[in-house]
Formats: structure tokens, C-alpha cells, sequence
């Protein structure tokens, strides 16, 4: 068994000078993370095997066999930028130069996104600097007609999936296009055409509906499998361990996502983790097989979640995979990670940034380049523009066209009932 | 036309819709071989197989959970919470996730589930085996919200809800289960077998929601009523020998404001009965809503009798339940005001 001390939060106390049991006070342990903001930042218990170490196992293995996997982390791309080991090869240069698009478009899109909220054009949003390869990767491990059912960090799904940049920055401004007709807050996207689950803004609750979802595919002989994610933070939540159990119950098609990027707003992962020693560990007890994998690698995300996928098809039942990455960015335009943790703690980050690994790899293979990768960051920042600029011409969440006051009244259930066109008749709209 | 408890009424409604919907999947704790602690699912798994009916984890979120998701896939899962005293964990992903789906998706998921729990007391059961929560239910926005009163409402307002393509919370007053209960602890239990409303008819038909029935025609007063307080009113209206109007909620959401509205115009006097604690209950929006609507026909204050707000308690559950003294001396107090 590893040492499960190889986080950075790890302080063992030191031994206070021998007492009788009854007469030591009790101390109440609240985990620190290592440094605070000032400090030096310092991620130096955190334990990355290099590339390639890992043995990638078959899908139906037994969990019992697997458990290192649990502690260990899965990587492809070394510091050369080379595809190194069991889990690399399983990518063309087309469909890693498509990948690379997808992640610097979500780039773009977040920074104008970013700034649209700062000039009042929508009251919120939540950016992914650092994760994309995580959301980008996993969704082309996916068949259509497969769900997700995301947190607020996983937009690269639907960029990966092909959905429109329109439609994502009218859902944000609330305007008169918004496909959720402005009843939900900016980033909750929701297409059920593009396998993505309404996200509820309420922490952990979709991912027991994802096992749910995965159980009915399962009782209708479907070949559909579901796919839930959650954060670091809130593996905490009750919700969590309910969809442990009931996947590890019926073996459900599911393959259950933690994004754990080290920060719950302000938490540092050490509170939501407490004393085990990983996340992907939870699994074990309940007999589903558990990997963690480097998060900031485009390659290894993705065949990580192929071997998970399979499995799920091959009723082989439940993965649980723990993407190990880093909030570059605050929590939301509502925080300023300056007040919590170094400036330069993400400078620190030992695994890199996805974007640049994903580039540097593609060169090593002879099929980028410096100057190509200029070019088309230019290019994907003027499509995001112009659709950014599409979606303006339908209204930002105050200007003068917004979603209407009278589809506030539509959709609470199927047909309206009685007292709410009394209402909707008394608010004159 | 056949008889049945109210426990054989419910247990037809899943078995006709089940029969006929190869969506319709039924699962909760000890529903499945056991057939559950009230016996509600009795053979269904032998009927319809352990993926349509089964067992889960002693996990009222992870039931509701479940549930939220498979009905987003397209089943119409109809799930039973043991008691609605053990419903809290649950109240998450009734109220954030199954009411709101459909608003915030925009109709792109939607969420046609049935939560059955058995409600309210008269069973020595306690705090964790009494409790009446309706009005937690009522309070949200997006969920429907069903208390019957005797078996033949029960299976059709039971099938009313499993096709219904909306979040249902159907309440099933657990002291009606095998006979009519009128309030006095101490007689011998009548069975539905008695009854009228105990006969139910066979194969589908469905009570629709949001449509009251009036139990009693009268002109002294009108007693709205639900659940096992129907049966309470009636007794303790017939024991003083007031010519009462007697209406049946039935569906507390939607809510049949009409039928409400038009029999205290008629009667110019209301009594609200209901054994969940009085305090934000819902015979407290009955009350608004009634003198909104009838305040220029009242020729008395509207009275409500509820349960006290207190716990519900063990020992003292006969001084706790509004029973047909308690009723009986309101409706004196209204007739007389």
C-alpha cells in the first residue's frame, strides 16, 4: 500500500510527553492546507509517478486487483511532450489537433466571458482555466446519446459535443434566445441533445440521478451509459456516497467524475477529504473499481475515460475516476482566490498547463507548430468574437431585450394550473 | 363492484398501470419480495420481474435520486418513501431537483415521478411514524401534492398520478389503510369492506387532480377537510347533528378553489380540519384563500382545528389528534359566532 500521506496537507502532530489516556485533554483536528496567502507556494508531498508508470489493466478486472490505481496517477505525456506508456496511442493527430481546438476555445470563450461579466453584460460567471482538458477529453470517450450530468466546470463537454457558442453566451446574457428563457443562472447550461443534464447550481444532487439515469438505460436493455461529475468539495455531500452505494447495488452503467482541482471555493481539498488519503479511494469500500489520472493531460483524460466507458457498455458496471488538476482561475466572478491562497500557487502547479502540454506534444509529433498554434488562437478568439457578437444582437441580461417576464410563468409544470394564471394575470405580463 | 382496503385499492393502481406502461418501475425499502411493511407492492416483483420492481438501500435520497434521473432517461418511476416521517434527506431532491427540472431545462428534461409515503397518525407510532408534511409539499413550486381519503380515490388519483408527466407527492393517510377511521380510538375499526367508497372498480379509471369532492351536502357550515379528517369532520358534524357541508380536498395541489369557493358563499361559515400542526399549516393558505375569496359571505370567523405544535407525541397521541370532540366543538363555535 502507498503512503496516503502524499498530499501536501499531511501534518502529522507530534506526540505530546507521555499521559494517562483519561487525563490528555482532547484536541479537535482542523486539517491547514500548507500555505497560506504570502507564503511560498509548495507542492512538494504531492506525489506524480512519472509518465507512462502505470500499468493499464483490462476493463473487467476485479477493483480488489486494481487498488494501487487508486493512489497512483495515470499519465501519458512526459516532460518532453511525448506520449509515453500502457494508456497512450489511442489518439490520430486529427483528433488531438481537433482536441486542442476544443480546449483553446473554451479558453477563449471563458476570457471573453470573463469580461462580458465585468462590463455588467451578466451578473455571473465560471471559468475553466487549467481544467479543460478534463470536460474536453472525456467527451470524446462518449457515443451520442450517452448523459451527462455535469457541475459548472465542464462546458468543454458541450464544446467538444459540437454544441453552438451562441446558444452558450444567450444562455449567459439571459437574453431573448436563451434556450432556458432566463430562468437559470448564467453557466447552468442544460441540451439534452448534447448529452448534457440541466445542471441544478445545487452541489453533488445530479450525481445519484446520473446512476438513476444509468439504472434506467440498464432496465430498458438500452446501450446508453451516464456520466456524473463532481467536485472535490462536495464529495462531502451526502449525495455522493448515496451514489456509491446505490451504483456498487446494481452495477449501474455510470462512470462517476471527481474533478478535484484542490480548491472548494475557499477549502482547500484536505477539508472535504479529510484523513483518507485519496478521493479515488472512496471506491474501494464499495467494491468500484477506482483510477486517478492526471487531469492537465489531454491523453491520459481520455483513455481513462474509454477504459471507463467500455466498462459501463460492457455491463461491467461503475468506474470512479478522480481527474487530478488545478483551479487556475477564482471559484467564480463572486471570489478572489488572493485571499485564501499564494498568487503564484498555480505557477507552482506541478502537472502543468493542458493547453501547452497538448501543444508541445503535437510539435514533438511533427504535426504543429509555434507559429500554427499563434495562428489559430487567433482564429478561434474571432470566432468566439463573432459569436459573441451574434449573441448581443438578441440582448444582455439588463439591456432593454431579456428573456420575458412572461416566460417566468411557463414551465413550472406541464400545463398551468389555475392559481399561477391567476398570477401570471395579476403580474399583467 | 369489488371491495377492497385501501392497501389493495393502491397496490391495483401500480399493478393496472404497470400492466399497462412498461415504463412504470416501483422500487423503495422492503417493496420488493417482502412487498413492503404496509404490504402496497405485494407480488408485483413476481409479477413484473426485479427490474421493474425492487429493493433499495435504506437511502431516502438516494431513492428520490434515482428516481429524479431514471424519469429524465423517460421511466415513470412510482417510489415509496417507508414513512413520510423518513422523507427529510429526500426533501432535496424533491424540492431543488424533481419540482424544478422542468423550469430550468425548459421542458428539455422533465420529471414524471410518484413519491408515495404513508402520512399521519393514529398508531402509537410516534414522532418518526406520524408526521403529516404536507405543507412542505404544498410550499413548493413544480410539485403536485394528493392526500386521499378512501380506496377508491386512492387508485384513481394514484393512476391520476403516475400519468401525470409531473413531480407527484401522494400521501397516503396510513390509519385509513384497512377502514374508515372516525376519530374515536376506542370502538371497534369499520372495514371498507363496509363502506361505499370502499368499492373500487376493476382495470384503469383515474380520479383527476385538482378536483374536490364534496362528501356531504349542507348549508350550516362548510368543513374543508383531507385525508383521515374527512372521516373525523363527518362524525363529529352527524354526533352534534350539524347540517354540514363536507368537502374532500382530495388534491391540495392543484387546488379545486372553485368547489371551495362556491359552498362557503353557500354556507357563509368555514371550518379547516387537518392533523398537521396549525402553525404555517396548510389550512393556514385555505384560510387566506378563503376569506380572499368569500370575505363579504363570512358570518364568522374562519376556525381552524390542526394538530397542536407540538412533536407528535407517544403516550399522549388521543390528546394530541383533533378528534371529533375537538371538531365538534369548533364547528359549535362557528355556528354560534
Amino acid at each position: 500500500m502507498p503512503d496516503p500521506s502524499l498530499t501536501h496537507d499531511a501534518v502529522i502532530p507530534r506526540r505530546e510527553a507521555a499521559r494517562s489516556p483519561e487525563s490528555t485533554p482532547l484536541k479537535l483536528h482542523v486539517p491547514e492546507p500548507a500555505v497560506r496567502p504570502g507564503g511560498t507556494p509548495d507542492f512538494s508531498n504531492i506525489r506524480i509517478p512519472r509518465a507512462g508508470q502505470v500499468d493499464r489493466p483490462p476493463v473487467d478486472v476485479d477493483a480488489e486487483a486494481i487498488r494501487d490505481l487508486a493512489f497512483s496517477v495515470i499519465r501519458v505525456l512526459n516532460r518532453d511532450g511525448e506520449a509515453v506508456g500502457p494508456w497512450a496511442g489511442a489518439l490520430s493527430d486529427s483528433e488531438l489537433l481537433e482536441g486542442l481546438r476544443h480546449m483553446m476555445t473554451l479558453r477563449a470563450f471563458d476570457a471573453r466571458m470573463q469580461l462580458a461579466q465585468r462590463q455588467g453584460k451578466t451578473s455571473f460567471y465560471m471559468q475553466h482555466m487549467g481544467e479543460e482538458a478534463v470536460s474536453c477529453a472525456f467527451r470524446k470517450a462518449l457515443l451520442p446519446g450517452d448523459m451527462n450530468f455535469p457541475t459548472y466546470r465542464q462546458a468543454g463537454l458541450l464544446i467538444a459535443g459540437g454544441y453552438s457558442l451562441v446558444e452558450m453566451a444567450c444562455q449567459i446574457y439571459s437574453n431573448t434566445h436563451d434556450p432556458l428563457k432566463g430562468r437559470q443562472l448564467p453557466v447552468m447550461y442544460s441540451s439534452r441533445e448534447h448529452g448534457f443534464f440541466s445542471i441544478s447550481g445545487n452541489l453533488a444532487t445530479q450525481y445519484i440521478q446520473a446512476v438513476g439515469w444509468a439504472m434506467a438505460s440498464a432496465i430498458k436493455n438500452d446501450t446508453k451509459i451516464a456520466v456524473a461529475w463532481i467536485g472535490d468539495g462536495a464529495t462531502a455531500e451526502s449525495d455522493f456516497h448515496a451514489a456509491l452505494v446505490f451504483a456498487s447495488t446494481y452495477r449501474a452503467p455510470v462512470v462517476l467524475n471527481i474533478v478535484n482541482n484542490q480548491w472548494a471555493i475557499s477549502t482547500f481539498q484536505g477539508i472535504a477529504r479529510g484523513g483518507s488519503g485519496t478521493f479515488a479511494a472512496r471506491g474501494l469500500g464499495f467494491g468500484i473499481p477506482a483510477l486517478r489520472v492526471d487531469g492537465n493531460d489531454y491523453l491520459a483524460v481520455h483513455a481513462v475515460a474509454k477504459w471507463a466507458c467500455e466498462r459501463a457498455r460492457l455491463n461491467l458496471g461503475p468506474t470512479l475516476i478522480e481527474h487530478v488538476t488545478y483551479r487556475v482561475g477564482a471559484h467564480s466572478t463572486s471570489d478572489d482566490p488572493a485571499g485564501y491562497r499564494p498568487k503564484t500557487e498555480s505557477e507552482a502547479w506541478p502537472l502543468g498547463d493542458p493547453v501547452i502540454r497538448l501543444k508541445n506534444h503535437l510539435i514533438v509529433r511533427g504535426a504543429w507548430s509555434e507559429e500554427r498554434h499563434k495562428q489559430a488562437e487567433a482564429e478561434i478568439m474571432d470566432t468566439v468574437i463573432a459569436a459573441q457578437k451574434e449573441a448581443e444582437s438578441y440582448g444582455t441580461l439588463h439591456s432593454p431585450q431579456h428573456a420575458s417576464a412572461r416566460d417566468m410563468f411557463e414551465g413550472v409544470f406541464s400545463e398551468m394550473p389555475p392559481h399561477l394564471r391567476r398570477q401570471r394575470q395579476e403580474a399583467g405580463v | 363492484m369489488p371491495r377492497k382496503t385501501m392497501i389493495e385499492a393502491i397496490r391495483d393502481a401500480m399493478d393496472v398501470m404497470m400492466s399497462r406502461d412498461e415504463d412504470v418501475v416501483v422500487f423503495g425499502e422492503d417493496i420488493g419480495y417482502f412487498g413492503g411493511v404496509f404490504r402496497a407492492t405485494q407480488g408485483l416483483q413476481a409479477k413484473y420481474g426485479t427490474s421493474r420492481c425492487f429493493d433499495t438501500p435504506i437511502s431516502e435520497l438516494g431513492i428520490v435520486g434515482i428516481a429524479v434521473g431514471m424519469a429524465a432517461y423517460g421511466l415513470k418511476p412510482c417510489v415509496e418513501i417507508q414513512f413520510a416521517d423518513y422523507m427529510y434527506p429526500a426533501y432535496d431532491q424533491i424540492v431543488s431537483e424533481a419540482a424544478r427540472l422542468r423550469y430550468r431545462s425548459n421542458s428539455q428534461f422533465t420529471c414524471p415521478l410518484v413519491v408515495r409515503m404513508p402520512t399521519g397518525g393514529g398508531i402509537f407510532g410516534g414522532q418518526t411514524h406520524s408526521q403529516s408534511p404536507e405543507a412542505l409539499f404544498t410550499h413548493v413550486c413544480g410539485i403536485k401534492t394528493v392526500v386521499p381519503s378512501n380506496p377508491r380515490d386512492a387508485k384513481g388519483l394514484l393512476i391520476s398520478a403516475i400519468e401525470d408527466p409531473d413531480p407527484v407527492i401522494f400521501l397516503e393517510p396510513k390509519r385509513l389503510y384497512n377502514g374508515p377511521f372516525d376519530g374515536h380510538h376506542d370502538r371497534p375499526v369499520t372495514p371498507w369492506s363496509k363502506h361505499d367508497l370502499g368499492e373500487v372498480d376493476d382495470g384503469h379509471f383515474a380520479v383527476p387532480l385538482g378536483s374536490a369532492a364534496i362528501r356531504r351536502q349542507g348549508n350550516a357550515l362548510t368543513i374543508l377537510a383531507y385525508g383521515t379528517m374527512v372521516h373525523v369532520a363527518e362524525t363529529a358534524a352527524a354526533e352534534i347533528g350539524i347540517d354540514a357541508e363536507i368537502i374532500d380536498l382530495r388534491s391540495l395541489l392543484p387546488l379545486d378553489l372553485d368547489t371551495i369557493e362556491t359552498s362557503v358563499k353557500k354556507t357563509g361559515r368555514c371550518v379547516i380540519v387537518h392533523e398537521a400542526t396549525l402553525t404555517s399549516g396548510f389550512g393556514a393558505e385555505l384560510c387566506a384563500l378563503v376569506q380572499t375569496r368569500c370575505f363579504y359571505h363570512l358570518e364568522a370567523p374562519i376556525v381552524r382545528v390542526a394538530g397542536w405544535d407540538t412533536p407528535y407525541p407517544h403516550a399522549q397521541e388521543w390528546d394530541y389528534f383533533p378528534g371529533p370532540a375537538r371538531v365538534g366543538r369548533a364547528l359549535i363555535e362557528t355556528l354560534e359566532a
